[in-house]
């Protein structure tokens, strides 16, 4: 049984075709990349899943159940962890706070707990700090863990939206753009980090991306989209080799 | 000299009532960007229901139930008022607020105007247009130090106050609801996926500011025994310009911006006739939010950012 698989999905934003007959097999442990040029429907498609948006057509299961309909929070509580474009961290909390917040679900004292301290509490929180620190660790971003997210720098941002969404330890991981508008030098950091969590956890995980070189070197299975459609399907060799693709990405060739 | 420092007492007695009151509607605002509007009058409900646990307990006390110290009634009538208000607060988001919660600001910042309204209202007409005295439940014991004359009432308003603030502070950075409130109030995409749903955050919230507003509300009564139903519209209006000028939204400078005002407020009447004292007051307000209109902790940054 695939771990996560789209069927037939189409969607429409009053009356414009934003996403049309979407297929999707994800196995457990595979990465699969999703491509596109601007405006192509890849960010709509993970909000779809992710429950943001309900499709108006189409079947979404997730371990062979179905999570059309769902709330987002309920979806992602069935083990879909996802990360944003614009990263959305909290600007004035720290780091270790964002890892532990992701823990929300799991800390399970009350408002009593809360205001007079209970031992429970104390036990709680204890735990979850040492959880979050060696999360923190894993990804190389621990020496930050009392510093305001604010005044990191943009590679370690990212790295603590990753640890955030990997906290509850999800079984498929979406990550949308991730290494967007980082330098050369993140771009290695962050592979490395991709690499790691994949090792480490062994979610599968579904990237939106641009970069081709992350894109080629890190997935198994790439779609190609345009205009909402998928044109093009397969591993990273065939994508290269696509027509179609090129010619999504860099128009079409006039022959005169 | 001793004179100054007479006031810096009173300052803080009068600041720690602007605090307490500021530190509910900067909560509020810091979740849902709306201005709790009721809140002055949360704070008059505070006074008048601690005005009732506090007879009760007496009546109780001399018709010979059960004997207690005096001073342990203050603390009972003092925390019971912050329980049973907290309730209040609940009800206000959940009648008033939340229904509204998708519809434009104005319609919102209106409802809490309505309710306003309606809690003055309907204590005139379960009590009736008559002034209240709050029962006098400690002694006042004048203490002078150096010249300088400190009531037991002061001191412990002060106290009171700033143990609270601590607490809150405590609560809101060490605990997971303190930590949901505190991300709730950066984004409201990420957070609900982590399992924190508004619909538990923003009546907690509403009920922690309402319970500050009634322990003011019964040390209010204690410094100033005299309740009616108005009270809590000048003094909710005051501790409003002091959640603007610690900056929308910012707990700690809710708390520091109402004893800021508490000090000018007092310190103008050093100077000048007490008559124009909120004239001048509020014009220096004015003058510091031209130079600072974030206020003092406030930080810019959009609320679209969070949807």
């Amino acid at each position: 049984m695939p771990l996560l698989q789209v069927k037939n999905m189409t969607h429409f934003f009053s009356g414009l075709r934003a996403v049309h007959n979407y297929n999707l097999v994800i196995e457990p442990g595979e990465i699969h990349g999703l491509i596109g040029p601007n405006g192509a429907g890849k960010t709509t498609i993970f909000n779809l899943i992710t429950g943001v948006y309900t499709p108006t057509e189409g079947e979404i299961l997730l371990e062979g159940k179905s999570i059309v309909g769902l709330q987002p929070h309920e979806i992602a509580s069935r083990g879909l962890g996802r990360t944003f474009q614009n990263m959305r961290l909290w600007r004035h909390m720290t780091v270790l706070e964002h890892v532990k917040m992701a823990h929300y679900s799991k800390l399970t004292y009350g408002l009593v707990g809360a205001f007079f301290g209970t031992a429970k509490r104390y036990r709680e929180e204890g735990e979850i700090e040492e959880h979050s620190m060696e999360l923190l660790e894993l990804l190389g971003v621990a020496q930050f863990a009392d510093q305001n997210v604010l005044n990191l720098p943009y590679g370690v941002q990212r790295k603590v939206e990753m640890a955030r969404a990997l906290a509850v330890k999800p079984k498929i991981l979406f990550l949308d753009e991730p290494t967007v508008g980082m330098t050369p030098e993140e771009l290695v950091g962050m592979m490395e980090v991709f690499r790691t969590i994949h090792k480490e956890f062994g979610p599968a995980i579904f990237l939106i991306e641009h970069r081709m070189k992350v894109v080629m070197e890190l997935c198994e299975q790439i779609q190609t989209l345009n205009f909402g459609e998928v044109i093009a399907e397969g591993t990273p060799e065939q994508i290269q080799r696509n027509p179609k693709v090129i010619e999504a990405y860099l128009g079409k060739e006039e022959v005169e | 000299m001793t004179y100054f420092f007479q006031n810096v007492i009173n300052a803080l007695q009068w600041g720690s009532f602007y605090a307490l009151i500021a530190l509910g509607y900067a909560m509020v605002y810091s979740i849902l960007m709306l201005f709790n509007f009721a809140h002055g009058d949360i704070f008059m409900a505070g006074s008048y229901i601690g005005f009732g646990v506090a007879t009760g307990l007496l009546y109780l006390v001399t018709s010979g139930f059960f004997s207690l110290p005096h001073w342990l009634i203050l603390v009972l009538t003092i925390i019971i008022s912050m329980f049973l208000t907290s309730f209040l607060g609940i009800l206000v988001e959940r009648i008033g607020y939340r229904p509204l919660r998708n519809a434009p600001r104005a319609s919102a910042a209106i409802t809490g105007l309505m309710i306003g309204i309606i809690l003055e209202t309907g204590n005139l007409a379960l009590l009736g247009a008559r002034r209240l005295g709050f029962p006098s439940l400690i002694m006042t014991k004048t203490y002078e130090m150096g010249g300088v004359f400190v009531t037991n009432k002061k001191i412990l308003v002060v106290l009171v106050s700033l143990g609270l603030m601590l607490a809150l502070d405590q609560f809101v950075r060490k605990t997971k609801w303190g930590m949901a409130m505190r991300a709730m109030s950066y984004d409201f995409v990420v957070v609900p996926l982590m399992g924190v749903s508004i619909d538990v955050i923003a009546p907690l919230t509403f009920a922690i500011g309402s319970a500050l507003a009634a322990a003011g509300g019964v040390l209010y009564g204690i410094a100033y025994p005299v309740l009616d139903p108005y009270m809590g519209i000048l003094i909710g209006w005051k501790a409003f310009v002091a959640a603007i000028l610690g900056g929308r939204g910012s707990i700690m400078g809710a708390a520091l911006a109402g004893f800021l005002l508490g000090f000018i407020e007092i310190f103008v009447t050093m100077i000048f006739p007490s008559t124009l004292r909120d004239l001048i007051a509020f014009s220096i307000v004015l003058v510091i939010l031209t130079f600072r209109p974030y206020g003092f902790f406030g930080k810019p940054y959009s609320a679209k950012l969070r949807l």
